[in-house]
């Protein structure tokens, strides 16, 4: 009799361990609401084994977007970045709270909360010479340009972040800047 | 003969102090290669702080490797270099200009700051290079990962033993009921199919245990049954093996990265999209290689060291079609084929931005403690009455929020509370998900 009982427990307890595959999904009851019946475009095999769409069609702006960014990635564009461009946002403490946001999660890995190039990468000796800001020769123009380009070691942001929210970090970073100098 | 004899004696002292000579002129050589640490401490510092930015002492990086610079150029002109490169090229220097032709025209910064001092404790530095560390800590490492490793192991060992432990019982019960039923001992192994039948049979003719065992099983039915169904789209616990054993430990742990750097698409829009190669190469561009002493254990005793993880490094440079010796991308781009894990139906609506930019959630709410996952796993089980669950309890921060003031008041009038709920706010409406 509890020999029986016994069996049955086991059985059971070995098929809920046995049915426990974490690298598996669990079955799905009508999977065809889960997962879309029209092949994906933008998938990874895309149409013909190729993918598409990876980029926006050239010449197109987005609703509500912004023309290209068109100063090329020169020392020349660099400086016509700082001579050419301005803040076109106006310095509220709106702007400024929502760039300091960005700059914790964009910038502070590395060029530290304060700017002065102190970041946890920069502490865990990941990455090494991060200038501070005060030591540099820098305006408006040429942290959005560094922004949109990146420069020496440092990669472009532009996909990361929207139009808005650069100028507001490039607000943000001009203040920083104030700061160390002080 | 006397001659002869003279001679050799001759080359033999001569033999002897040539040795002498040899063996101090290299004991004098290996004093000289002593290295003066503070020098190279300062050096180190300075590099560290101003030079590494674009430079290694092994690799190209934006500029050339530095090791062993002061044998290929004269001191004179590196500080002259360093100190402002620009007015060096203008002076019309051919090396100069060469090298800035070499390197893409990238403009190195003016160093006017440093001392001749500074500069040489540099210098000192590229030439000596690194001091050797003891090599305790790699040891360490290797050993705290082996240990970790077996831990699961010995789990698998203990429930082995309880198995075999129930089996045993089980057989000794079956042994006991056969001799109570009269059978003396004819065989002495008991034959399992047999006493199973005797035991149909004594369950049959008892009423009690025949409604006994059949509730029992019915229970047990009914447990099995309804088990498998709660499980069907419910993928708790999901953990795909990655094309890239990328660890979000590592990242959003150890080096508190910010997940939105990579997950930017969270703030703005439904999805927490994937990043593409791009954002892997702000960083991956400089780091190569991991630190000597990274360890990623996956679980299941499989732990990746240094070798694989740089490998899997290599992959990222592969997709993103970065040619790492010559530090240029070749365009042969290769999109990595990412494993899904948390996926809502499609006949859901959800929005990341509405959670993270509007209410302020943490990802750790509904993600889990990714910071410590070495290997992403769905934390949550993503049904409805989880996400129902939380739209009871959590209160709608409303500030700022002018446009809705006066609903917002109704509302807080009609239920009687200060602050509403998501689902007094309509979160728990059919529509408002489903549509």
């Amino acid at each position: 009799m509890k020999n029986f009982k016994l069996i049955i427990a086991l059985v059971v307890f070995t098929s809920i361990v046995s049915c426990n595959n974490k690298r598996t999904p669990q079955v799905q009851y009508m999977p065809d609401m889960y997962e879309s019946v029209p092949y994906n475009p933008n998938g990874a095999d895309g149409i013909n084994n190729a993918p598409v769409n990876l980029k926006p069609v050239a010449g197109t702006i987005a609703r509500g977007g912004h023309p290209a960014y068109d100063i090329a990635d020169t020392n020349e564009g660099y400086e016509l970045a700082k001579t050419t461009l301005t803040n076109p946002l106006e310095a509220t403490e709106e702007n400024l709270a929502n760039g300091k946001k960005m700059y914790d999660i964009y910038c502070a890995t590395c060029h530290g909360t304060k700017g002065d190039g102190n970041g946890v990468l920069s502490q865990r000796e990941k990455f090494s010479g991060i200038p501070n800001y005060k030591d540099r020769d820098i305006n408006a123009g040429t942290i959005y340009h560094v922004i949109m380009h990146g420069k020496n070691l440092m990669g472009s942001h532009a996909s990361q972040i929207t139009y808005k929210e650069r100028w507001q970090i490039v607000q943000y970073v001009e203040k920083l800047r104030t700061d160390l100098a002080k | 003969m006397k001659s002869v004899k003279l001679h050799s004696r001759l080359t033999k002292t001569l033999r002897i102090s040539l040795t002498v000579l040899l063996f101090f002129a290299f004991s004098v050589s290996s004093f000289s290669q002593e290295i003066d640490e503070a020098r190279q401490k300062e050096g180190k510092k300075l590099f560290k702080s101003l030079c590494a930015s674009c430079h290694k002492l092994d690799k190209k990086l934006i500029g050339p490797a530095l090791a062993g610079i002061e044998e290929r150029r004269e001191n004179d002109w590196l500080k002259a270099w360093i100190k402002n490169n620009a007015e060096l090229r203008a002076s019309g220097d051919a090396d100069a200009i060469a090298i800035f032709e070499e390197y893409n025209g990238s403009n190195m910064t003016a160093f006017p700051q440093l001392s001749d001092k500074n500069i040489d404790d540099i210098l000192y530095y590229t030439t000596v290079g690194e001091l050797k560390k003891k090599e305790v800590v790699a040891d360490n490492a290797t050993g705290g990962s082996v240990s970790k490793a077996s831990a699961p192991e010995w789990l698998i060992y203990i429930l082995a033993a309880a198995i075999v432990v129930a089996f045993l019982m089980i057989a000794s019960l079956l042994k006991q009921v056969s001799e109570l039923k009269g059978n003396t001992k004819i065989e002495s192994q008991s034959n399992l199919k047999r006493d199973l039948h005797e035991l149909w049979q004594g369950v049959k003719q008892n009423t009690f245990l025949k409604v006994l065992s059949t509730i029992f099983l019915l229970l047990i039915g009914a447990y099995i049954v309804f088990g498998t169904l709660f499980k069907v789209g419910v993928d708790e616990g999901y953990q795909p093996i990655q094309p890239i054993a990328f660890s979000h430990k590592i990242h959003a742990g150890d080096n508190k990265i910010d997940c939105q750097y990579c997950h930017s698409s969270a703030k703005h829009s439904k999805h927490s999209g994937i990043p593409s190669v791009n954002v892997c190469m702000n960083c991956h561009k400089n780091i190569s290689e991991v630190a000597e002493e990274t360890v990623v254990d996956m679980g299941d005793g499989y732990v990746l060291g240094k070798e694989e993880l740089d490998k899997e490094i290599a992959k990222i440079y592969k997709a993103a079609g970065w040619d790492a010796d010559n530090l240029e991308y070749t365009g042969e781009t290769k999109p990595v084929k990412w494993v899904r894990v948390h996926n809502l139906p499609d006949f859901v609506y959800f929005n990341h931005s509405q959670h993270v930019t509007v209410q302020g959630l943490k990802c750790q709410k509904c993600h889990g403690p990714v910071e410590e996952m070495e290997e992403l796993y769905q934390h949550s089980p993503l049904t409805m009455g989880w996400c129902i669950d939380c739209h009871r309890e959590t209160k709608v921060d409303l500030k700022g929020n002018e446009y809705y003031a006066k609903v917002h008041e109704q509302l807080a009038k009609k239920y009687g509370v200060e602050k509403v709920t998501a689902a007094q706010l309509g979160g728990m409406e059919c529509g408002k998900c489903h549509y």
